[in-house]
């Protein structure tokens, strides 16, 4: 496998798969798009890192279903809880993707969904606790197959 | 062509008190995104279900509002932390309007 020749017919056919994916001009939300979500939201409050994390695959062959799971660290109190937990994708047709809005009575505030994803990209994600503080992360997949076709 | 939406939820039938539970629910459903042309160039309308709610005796336990972006047959859990014995009610609301419904019980001991 050190020669240009040698790339496989497997590797060959996904290659094309990917040039196709990307090909059509299709209107994408991009890291502006997420932003401006965030500001619609919060507005130009900061958030900090850490507390919050995702699971998603870092290579995701079918873009059409992609596991992920947020989960944050919190008591869970009625003082201290998670309130919300927003998902974007920056590489989508639409930013959105999904929010999730615990109670204290969730005991743990985590949720997993499965979502389509156009092209690789960064998933971020925001989370909202009682005290109006925020946290956000973000983490990257990259997609054999985007999940836009039609 | 679209069957009516059948919701499946994995809910413990039993619990000790305090116990962490992790609820797994599944809906049938396209989930069209409003992104797809047919085959006629038009763009399929968007009809996807855009709202999940989790009730238990009454009380929202979690929520979640779903774009165009989650995928057909839409899949989320959550977890809850049992309490008391009762029911669950989890709907699905429909852009369209509809409301897809079931329940569970589950008893604390």
């Amino acid at each position: 496998m050190t020669s240009l020749s040698a790339v496989s017919r497997r590797d060959a056919l996904c290659l094309t798969a990917a040039a196709i994916a990307l090909a059509p001009g299709l209107a994408r939300a991009d890291v502006a798009a997420v932003e401006a979500e965030l500001k619609k939201l919060y507005g130009d409050k900061k958030a900090g890192s850490g507390k919050i994390k995702i699971d998603v695959p870092q290579i995701a062959e079918n873009g059409l279903v992609v596991p992920i799971n947020v989960e944050v660290e919190s008591p869970m109190t009625e003082a201290d809880h998670v309130k919300a937990v927003h998902v974007f994708a920056d590489g989508n047709p639409l930013p959105g993707i999904a929010s999730f809005r615990f109670t204290p009575a969730c005991g743990k505030a985590a949720a997993s969904t499965r979502m389509r994803l156009a092209q690789s990209q960064n998933i971020v994600a925001i989370a909202e606790m009682a005290d109006g503080s925020l946290f956000s992360t973000k983490s990257e997949v990259k997609v054999t197959i985007g999940g836009c076709g039609g | 062509m679209s069957n009516k939406p059948v919701p499946r939820v994995r809910v413990p039938a039993n619990a000790k008190k305090d116990e962490l539970i992790e609820i797994k629910t599944l809906i049938s459903h396209e989930m069209e995104s409003g992104q797809r042309k047919d085959s006629a160039g038009a763009t399929i309308p968007r009809k996807i279900i855009n709202t999940f709610t989790a009730v238990f005796n009454g009380k929202t336990v979690f929520e979640a509002t779903w774009h165009p972006a989650i995928s057909a047959n839409p899949y989320q859990s959550f977890f809850y932390k049992a309490a008391e014995s009762g029911e669950f009610t989890f709907q699905w609301k429909d852009d369209d309007g509809s409301v897809y419904e079931t329940k569970a019980k589950l008893t604390v001991a």
